[in-house]
């Protein structure tokens, strides 16, 4: 087994006196796409805030390319090459489309991405580049945290819920996108509710329950009655 | 013609007054803080002209290369190593730390420079003046500095908007979590939007020293133009806080016209009414 990218070990975190997740265990490989899932506060957001720097650690309890990052700032951790697509989309809704598509690349990490290149992934963006970034549909919007993401030329990006809330027919067009995305030789963390979805896309996979890793697995492997038991806790 | 000329005299100072009230405007904007030592930081910097005037034998509108960055510096240095720590969901430790400020200003210029009325001289441009058409006559000074406010606010303007520094703070002022992601440190950026607030209070600085005399208590009183001039115009409208001042100019002169007592009152007079009829002030921009 080659060194991992990103792992985490025994990784705990806790918002005041409410502990969320209970050593933590994962391993993402260089190219690599794995999927967490798990129900509504199993800790999948959690451990993402954990990764990206948005919730301080100790430093040996996240490894990146083997350098302990978990107490670093989430400035630290974007400038190491890990980008996030966060929960809720959560664009900045004083800029417009481009202006938060320019600031996910302003860290300037040199790679494919960049602004035209969004542009032609997302067609749509173009045309309402100069508009207020809450002016465009949630699936748009979603395009824009996307691509926001994507600027920063990650090796690792993180996607959290992306299907929250969204039309299944966007659905089904942002998944369309995803190999695309992710075909570049970067690895990808799919954080999904919704079982199939995450499989479809995913090589392995994580399933959460209560702040701990219940199931791990490579997704052709497992058994529907394996995550149901592990989703669930029956 | 008296009223016309109060008028036109009011409508300058209240270029002064945008100039007091532009850097609140900004650091409101950008991280929710109310600096109360923001008016003793206007004094501090005309007091650092003064000594750099006698200092350096120059012109006191030449102290705005030495003072205008030192200001932003302390204002820098200010929010990285006091400030930042008070920031949080409660709003009341930023209160009570610039509060604390007002006072330590206060009193260390007391104990330096002593309670003694200063004034700076910038030489012959304060006596000259241009006859307009209709027997007014404007100062070539006060016409100056109204140029280099509406200058100021509309650079601000440009940064906040045009510029990956606005950028960065609109970005940090919508949400930090995400601007961090994004690479932005936030204790930097505010830092930043700190020294730039500072940077403007240094040109308001010393431009109350040339304009009236000052002292280390009059901090506190042009605090109180300052916020004014913002509610006025609206928070978080840079534009609006020109035109707040321009009101708050205006009024005071009005009113000085009527009986020299009530310039003060009628300023404050004005603020209550825009209060009274538009609580958001006039142009407001931030909910
Ligand atoms: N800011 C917070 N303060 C306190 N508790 C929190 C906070 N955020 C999350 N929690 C708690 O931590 C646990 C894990 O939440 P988390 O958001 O990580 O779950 P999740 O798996 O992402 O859920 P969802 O599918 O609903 O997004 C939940 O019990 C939640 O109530
Ligand atoms: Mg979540």
């Amino acid at each position: 087994m080659p060194e991992a990218l990103l792992s985490t070990h025994g990784l705990n975190a806790h918002y005041g006196d409410f502990q969320a997740l209970f050593g933590v265990d994962i391993n993402i490989h260089a190219g690599e796409v794995i999927a967490i899932i798990g129900a509504n506060g199993a800790g999948k957001t959690t451990l993402m805030r954990s990764i990206t720097g948005l919730l301080a650690n100790r430093p040996d309890m996240v490894t990146y390319r083997n350098t302990p990052i978990g107490a670093l700032r989430a400035d630290q951790v974007a400038r190491t090459g890990i980008a996030m697509v966060p929960e809720g989309r959560q664009l900045f809704q004083s800029l417009s489309v481009e202006e938060n598509l320019i600031i996910g690349g302003q860290i300037g990490r040199k790679g494919p991405w960049e602004l035209e290149k969004v542009f032609r992934l997302f067609p749509i963006l173009k045309e309402r580049r100069a508009v207020p970034s809450t002016a465009l549909s949630g699936g748009q919007q979603q395009m824009v945290a996307i691509g926001r993401a994507l600027m920063s030329n990650p090796e690792l990006i993180l996607f959290d819920e992306i299907s929250l809330g969204l039309a299944p027919i966007i659905i089904k067009s942002i998944y369309e996108v995803l190999p695309d995305i992710i075909g570049e030789g970067m690895s990808a963390v799919i954080v999904e509710q919704d079982i199939a979805k995450a499989l479809s896309v995913a090589g392995r996979v994580y399933c959460m329950q209560e702040g701990r890793i219940s199931l791990e697995g490579r997704s052709n492997e497992l058994t529907r009655e394996q995550i149901s038991a592990a989703y669930f806790g029956v | 013609m008296e009223w016309i000329n109060a008028i036109v005299q009011g409508v300058l100072l209240g270029g002064l007054y945008a100039l007091f009230a532009a850097g609140l405007s900004l650091i409101f904007g950008v991280m929710r803080l109310v600096n109360i030592a923001h008016g003793d930081f206007i004094v501090l910097a005309a007091f650092l002209a003064l000594s750099t005037t006698s200092a350096l034998g120059v012109n006191p509108l030449l102290t705005l290369v030495i003072v205008v960055p030192v200001m932003a510096v302390i204002g820098y240095v200010l929010q990285r190593g006091v400030l930042n720590q008070t920031l949080g969901d409660d709003i009341l430790p930023p209160l009570l730390v610039t509060f604390g400020l007002s006072v330590i200003i206060q009193n260390g210029l007391l104990e330096i420079y002593s309670a003694d009325p200063q004034k700076m001289n910038a030489g012959a441009i304060e006596t000259a003046s241009l006859a307009l058409p209709g027997n007014l006559n404007v100062g070539v000074l006060p016409l100056v500095m109204f140029g280099v406010s509406v200058a100021v606010i509309a650079g601000l303007q440009w940064v906040f908007y045009r510029s990956a520094l606005g950028r960065a703070f609109r970005a940090v002022s919508d949400k930090q979590d995400i601007a961090q992601l994004m690479g932005l440190n936030k204790a930097h950026v505010f830092g930043l939007a700190m020294a730039l607030s500072l940077a403007v209070v240094g040109i308001a600085g010393v431009f109350l020293g040339i304009r009236t005399s000052f002292d280390p208590s009059i901090g506190p009183g042009r605090l109180i133009f300052g916020f004014e001039a913002v509610i006025i115009g609206g928070l978080g409208n840079l534009w609006g806080t020109m035109i707040g001042g321009i009101i708050l100019g205006v009024s005071q002169n009005i009113g000085a016209q009527i009986n020299p007592g009530w310039q003060l009152l009628a300023g404050h007079i004005a603020f209550l009414i825009v209060l009274a009829v538009k609580p958001r002030g006039l142009f407001p921009r931030i909910d």
